[in-house]
């Protein structure tokens, strides 16, 4: 019996997928939902061109110190940087001296205590210390921010679709809600008008953000290297800050894989060479005359 | 084991003599992956990726166990000593990500590998137990990736955790209670992460076990080739070293290459940003999706939409995601045809393209945004799969007119046709119009 039937196992079991798969596909809806007012307005991200792009990229030192220093200026005060030390820094071009410099007038201390008492209490950071956040806690920081909670950036253009450009697009992408147009010329709805306390701008996932827009004016940050100080090169500069924040190792890793791809190349053909070599009196074309020298 | 022309292993140094009489490790060596093991020589470049995927092993286990160093099982650390892996360790940004993309890596020649044994009918006799420990190392693989995926207890870890254990629940009555006990709480958190990287430490070294036997069972018919005829003699085989050590070392230094264009310049790029969001129980990602080796899969689990007959659908998805791999155990007895190769089989040839597209349209629809396009798309593609292996495969290998075969591997390789074009029996009139030639049965 079992010889017999075993035959027929397969097809009835798919039979059964078939059948609930056919009776999903009867059930099922097809209305399209109509498109959503964050479809409609939401913007992909702006082009960002960034000396780290592309294979060889290396980062241009002197933007990751202005975008620094309007991270220092600007986004601290916010914004935590948990995963980097201060002695981190050196990468970016500043002297050991500096670095400490730099700790010791973080406008934010490092939790502590006091060695006489075993108080809490806080002191100086060090080229040692990560930096220190803004907040003591998430909730101070919703506290403090209509509850919302700003991430920490350490990560942050890894960590979101669209990378560095997405953060220079958020940063320069505020437009008031109620003058805005998308490409087909529409305004936005009433009902898509941004709740009290969130702020539109078009490259945000759901249009509104918390983040009030922190690059309002040029001359906010004073640059001291010529470059001109415009909201323009702030998004810009940060960005490539934070792309360095998220991966400090960037420029030894292509470094090394420069070096890796020569090598392989190299071993590569003499291992394609040695191959042919070997064998060379087994090819299908080759001068064996007979089937026994094999 | 194997060919009885295959060379015996004869120690020349006094010192290897010595070893082989009390140790005979040389000489295991020696026939398993040595001059001792006969390989027929028509193999093409797709014979090389099971090289490849013990090479991708022993990335995964070096690379892993450096990491395993460094990294802290632990919800409240571990995303940050994953950080301090990336930043503070000494080319630990190497060895992660090498692990990371190694995955895929290893993932994607076991792709090509599996592939490759379809086409060729690699799982029929007499090597039903290649495939079916092969079966068992594909599905090892996939439960240690995902293990390893959940460590770095970012957002797309706890969330990817969170829907595959949900999986159980979908079992009637016992479901949920096994779902617990599977997690060690209600939901993931510092338990399952815990059991998760032991696990994890665990399974590749059973990998490592089963490698071991897929190439025992192996050695004992020898290695399928692309014609699927027969070895008939020693005009049929090569000795494995130097000539497909030879090969192979060129195949290692290809992949490698490719390997490395990941690894060095977008070692992201397979990944999800999600991930580098610490694991957060509070925030659901607006996507969850899982790594590009599970898409298919995922997408044939999201297609079962209805209650069909009373079963709900989550547990028709989950049925038919399990069953999609495990219907793989009973290839060898459905596809009944006796040809292996599928370039004397016009029919199955394009029902194999066919299901080698539908598998790639599967994984983009995995990822793809639901809505009725995608979702009617995936159960017509999840219908493909199952017609393809549970009802195609049987009826093609009944009706099916083979091509003739030629009658032996040597001659096939004498005559230099391409692997693609009709074989040298076709012109031959004493083999024309009588069917295949017989294989030896098992």
């Amino acid at each position: 019996m079992f010889r017999l039937f075993a035959p027929l196992i397969a097809p009835i079991v798919g039979l059964g997928f078939l059948l609930s798969l056919l009776f999903a596909i009867v059930t099922a809806s097809y209305e399209s939902e109509p498109e959503s007012t964050q479809q409609r307005f939401h913007l992909e991200h702006k082009e960002l061109k960034l000396a780290s792009d592309g294979p060889l990229g290396k980062y241009d030192r002197a933007q990751l110190q202005r975008g620094f220093q309007v991270y220092k200026e600007v986004c601290a005060a916010c914004h935590s940087m948990r995963l980097v030390a201060f002695r981190h820094l050196e990468a970016l071009g500043f002297t050991a001296p500096e670095v400490k410099a730099i700790a010791s007038q973080w406008q934010i201390e490092v939790p502590s205590i006091n060695p006489d008492t075993g108080e809490p209490a806080t002191r100086k950071a060090l080229p040692s210390d990560f930096m220190p956040s803004p907040y003591a806690n998430e909730t101070a920081a919703r506290a403090a921010n209509n509850n919302a909670l700003p991430p920490d950036l350490s990560l942050i253009t890894k960590a979101r679709e669209g990378h560095a450009p997405y953060v220079y697009s958020l940063l320069t992408g505020y437009r008031d809600p109620k003058t805005y147009k998308n490409e087909h010329g529409e305004a936005l709805p009433a009902d898509g008008q941004p709740p009290a306390g969130l702020h539109f701008n078009p490259y945000f996932p759901n249009l509104n953000i918390a983040m009030p827009p922190p690059l309002t004016a040029n001359g906010q940050v004073t640059y001291t290297d010529g470059t001109p100080a415009t909201v323009e090169n702030y998004a810009k500069d940060v960005s490539a800050f934070l792309v360095w924040t998220a991966e400090p190792e960037l420029e030894g890793r292509h470094r090394a894989g420069v070096a890796t791809i020569i090598f392989l190349l190299i071993a590569t053909t003499l291992a394609y060479m040695a191959y042919q070599n070997i064998w060379r009196d087994k090819k299908k074309h080759g001068k064996r005359t007979s089937l026994t020298d094999a | 084991m194997s060919f009885p022309w295959a060379a015996h292993y004869a120690p020349k140094h006094p010192l290897m003599r010595w070893l082989d009489e009390r140790l005979p490790m040389p000489r295991l060596v020696y026939n398993a992956i040595g001059a001792g093991y006969p390989v027929p020589r028509n193999l093409n470049y797709f014979w090389n990726f099971g090289v490849l995927a013990g090479l991708a092993l022993v990335i995964q286990i070096v690379t892993g166990v450096v990491l395993g160093m460094h990294y802290a099982a632990n919800g409240g650390v571990a995303f940050d000593s994953v950080e301090k892996i990336m930043r503070d360790v000494n080319q630990g940004w190497f060895i992660r990500y090498a692990h990371a993309n190694g995955a895929s890596f290893f993932l994607a020649v076991v792709y090509i590998h599996i592939f490759r044994g379809l086409y060729y009918g690699s799982y029929k006799a007499p090597r039903e137990m290649v495939w079916l420990i092969g079966v068992v190392i594909f599905l090892l693989m996939m439960a240690t990736a995902f293990m390893g995926y959940v460590l770095p207890w970012g957002q797309m870890s706890f969330w990817g955790a969170q829907v595959i254990t949900g999986f159980f629940s979908a079992i009637p009555v016992v479901g949920e209670p096994i779902r617990i006990w599977l997690l060690g709480g209600y939901a993931p958190d510092n338990d399952a992460l815990n059991r998760f990287f032991s696990l994890h430490y665990l399974l590749p070294f059973v990998i490592a076990g089963c490698i071991i036997l897929h190439i025992w069972a192996l050695h004992i018919p020898g290695s399928n080739n692309p014609t699927g005829v027969d070895v008939k003699g020693p005009q049929d085989t090569v000795p494995f070293h130097p000539y497909y050590t030879a090969k192979d070392g060129f195949g290692v230094g290809v992949a490698l290459l490719v390997f490395s264009l990941f690894l060095f310049f977008m070692p992201n790029a397979l990944g999800h940003p999600d991930n580098y969001i610490p694991a957060n129980p509070l925030s659901t990602p607006a996507h969850i999706v899982p790594e590009w080796y599970f898409l298919p899969f995922y997408a044939i689990l999201k297609a079962f939409t209805g209650d069909f007959l009373w079963i709900p659908a989550k547990l028709w998805g989950v049925l038919a995601m399990f069953g999609s791999i495990l219907l793989l155990f009973f290839l060898p007895w459905i596809d009944r045809s006796p040809v292996r190769s599928s370039n004397y089989r016009p029919l199955y040839k394009k029902f194999f393209w066919v299901l080698v597209v539908d598998v790639i349209l599967l994984g983009y629809l995995g990822q793809a945004e639901p809505n009725w396009k995608t979702v009617l798309a995936s159960q017509i593609c999840a219908g493909y799969y199952f017609a393809h292996f549970l009802i195609i495969l049987p009826i093609v290998s009944m009706i099916e007119r083979p091509l003739p075969l030629p009658r032996s591997i040597s001659e096939s390789v004498l005559h230099g046709e391409d692997e693609e074009s009709a074989p040298y029996g076709v012109a031959d009139a004493s083999h024309a119009g009588h069917g295949p030639a017989p294989q030896p049965a098992a």
